[in-house]
């Protein structure tokens, strides 16, 4: 806990205008983010988890409070920020590897090394042989791990994802949990995960933080202590089953899920 | 024999279609002159036709040429422009109020009716017939491309801005790929506006051009002359649409519509 934050959200709210007059989407939300941490965000639809995600990514102003990363005040978007969103994005007339490199590309001329890197982290998902492809031959799980793979290119300190396999069938999306796993593992970046799945977010956490909604707040943020690497198994566990429970419950006492 | 004409009618072939049809249409015609006998001035038989073209090709190749180098020139200035004042408009808000507004209010006049008044600007030289050419052109290129520069995923445009984009970077890299098939919509209606605009600017003034022809032939009651000129025009705006089809289907095998096309051949392999 002595570490500073990487990310740190103080009282911030976020109020739209809309015809009827001003709507609170977030409220009096802090949070802070340790560097290298994994955190999860569940909540049901509408609870203003995703403005959350475009408050850090510096996407959106904020109405009141504080947000810094790395130290600094948020004006415009971070320094060293990936990010992950539910449609993968790509450009269609792009070949992946183009389409990975697209996150250098915008500010300069990719060298030599960023090729090779790109090549090998889309090796490392699974994508060696599709560098070449075009993004409509592949299937929705190839898409969406290339576009993490483009993510990941500019070697990011902070990604932020938004519900990244929300668009996926349960089978995909369960290689995906492990894969993601795998390579924070191996990278340790920090990430704020976006997802509805409590049992994602479970899997893939340090701290699962919990929203709900009209205003979103956040109601609990849950520690995860379960041993890493975590493989699939994990989720058979009593343990696992426990924090399962925990949020589901907690969800189900304010009347947001049906117990 | 039987069989291959029954499979070679079974499959799937645009140019083929485009051939028996038209074929079919003449033939047709042809019978009908032969059968009704109307008075040649006022419908004339196709090979009757052929034969007035074939009297004077280098004369009708001449106007036709002339006619073709409008649309042309017009078509291109009008995709240089309409190109430029999209990208203005997507992203000013001054040039979106000011000229998108006035764009699209003056897009519901009959702007063929403005043709008398590039006369009276422009004299009766080729710069009159370009002007008409260009203005009916440019329409549906600024609209369409308006439309297809502001049809780009917002979460793309998240995606540049946490990459630290330029407003450059954006526009090459993203936006006008994207507005491309919009543009090639709006390029194949113009192009068609485009000749149209050549043929009304011969019409108002001037002594070339297919529409000169047209209206020369007219004054002699020289029906047949009348449609050798249609039929020119006729394979002149298929094949400038062809043209610009073909363009499309070169530049974006990746776009969806294209995507199909390559499907159905593979289907059929």
């Amino acid at each position: 806990m002595a570490a500073t934050p990487y990310v740190s959200l103080d009282r911030v709210g976020k109020t739209y205008l809309s015809a009827r007059g001003p709507v609170a989407a977030l409220e009096n939300i802090s949070l802070d983010i340790r560097p290298r941490e994994f955190i999860s965000v569940v909540g049901p639809s509408g609870c203003g988890k995703s403005t959350l995600l475009k408050l850090v990514g510096g996407l959106e102003n904020i109405t009141s409070g504080r947000v810094t990363v790395a130290g600094k005040v948020l004006d415009g978007t971070p320094d060293r920020l990936g990010m992950v969103f539910q449609r993968d994005v790509l450009l269609d007339w792009r070949t992946i590897l183009d389409n990975v490199l697209l996150s250098i590309e915008f500010t300069r001329k990719p060298r030599a090394d960023e090729r090779e890197r790109a090549k090998a982290l889309l090796n490392r998902f699974g994508l060696g042989g599709f560098e070449h492809r075009f993004p409509w031959e592949l299937s929705g799980g190839m898409r969406q791990r290339a576009s993490i793979c483009r993510a990941l290119l500019a070697d990011p300190e902070l990604l932020l994802m938004d519900e990244p396999f929300g668009a996926l069938d349960a089978m995909t999306r369960d290689d995906l949990n492990v894969e993601l796993a795998q390579i924070w593992q191996d990278t340790r970046k920090t990430l704020l995960f976006i997802t509805h799945s409590i049992v994602e977010a479970v899997f893939l956490s340090d701290r699962v933080v919990m929203m709900s909604k009209a205003p979103g707040v956040i109601v609990d943020t849950i520690a995860i202590d379960l041993p890493r690497p975590r493989r699939l198994a994990v989720r058979d566990s009593a343990e696992f089953a426990a924090y399962v429970h925990r949020i589901r419950h907690h969800f189900a006492e304010l009347g947001i899920v049906k117990e | 024999m039987m069989r291959f004409v029954r499979k070679w009618l079974g499959g799937d072939n645009e140019t083929r279609d485009v051939v028996v049809v038209l074929s079919a249409a003449l033939l047709l015609w042809e019978a009908g002159v032969h059968l009704f006998k109307p008075s040649p001035l006022i419908l004339p038989a196709p090979s009757a036709i052929f034969a007035a073209f074939l009297e004077t090709p280098g004369l009708f190749m001449r106007h036709l040429g002339f006619t073709l180098g409008m649309t042309c020139i017009g078509f291109a200035l009008a995709v240089v422009l309409g190109v430029a004042l999209a990208v203005g408009i997507v992203y000013s808000r001054f040039l979106e109020r000011t000229i998108y507004t006035l764009l699209v209010a003056l897009n519901s006049i009959p702007k063929v009716a403005l043709a008398p008044l590039f006369v009276i600007w422009m004299g009766t030289g080729p710069e009159p017939k370009i002007a008409i050419a260009l203005m009916l052109a440019i329409f549906p290129i600024v609209i369409d491309t308006v439309l297809g520069l502001r049809s780009v995923d917002p979460d793309m445009l998240h995606l540049a801005r946490v990459s630290k984009a330029s407003p450059w970077a954006v526009l090459t890299k993203i936006r006008f790929p994207c507005a491309l098939p919009s543009l090639f919509a709006g390029m194949k209606v113009a192009i068609s506006f485009a000749l149209v605009g050549a043929i009304v600017g011969e019409f108002v003034a001037g002594s070339q051009g297919i529409g000169f022809q047209i209206l020369v032939a007219q004054g002699q009651f020289d029906t047949i002359r009348v449609f050798v000129s249609l039929l020119l025009l006729g394979l002149v705006g298929t094949v400038l649409f062809f043209l610009v089809d073909y363009a499309e289907r070169l530049l974006l095998p990746w776009h969806v519509s294209q995507r199909a096309r390559h499907e159905r051949s593979a289907e059929r392999v």
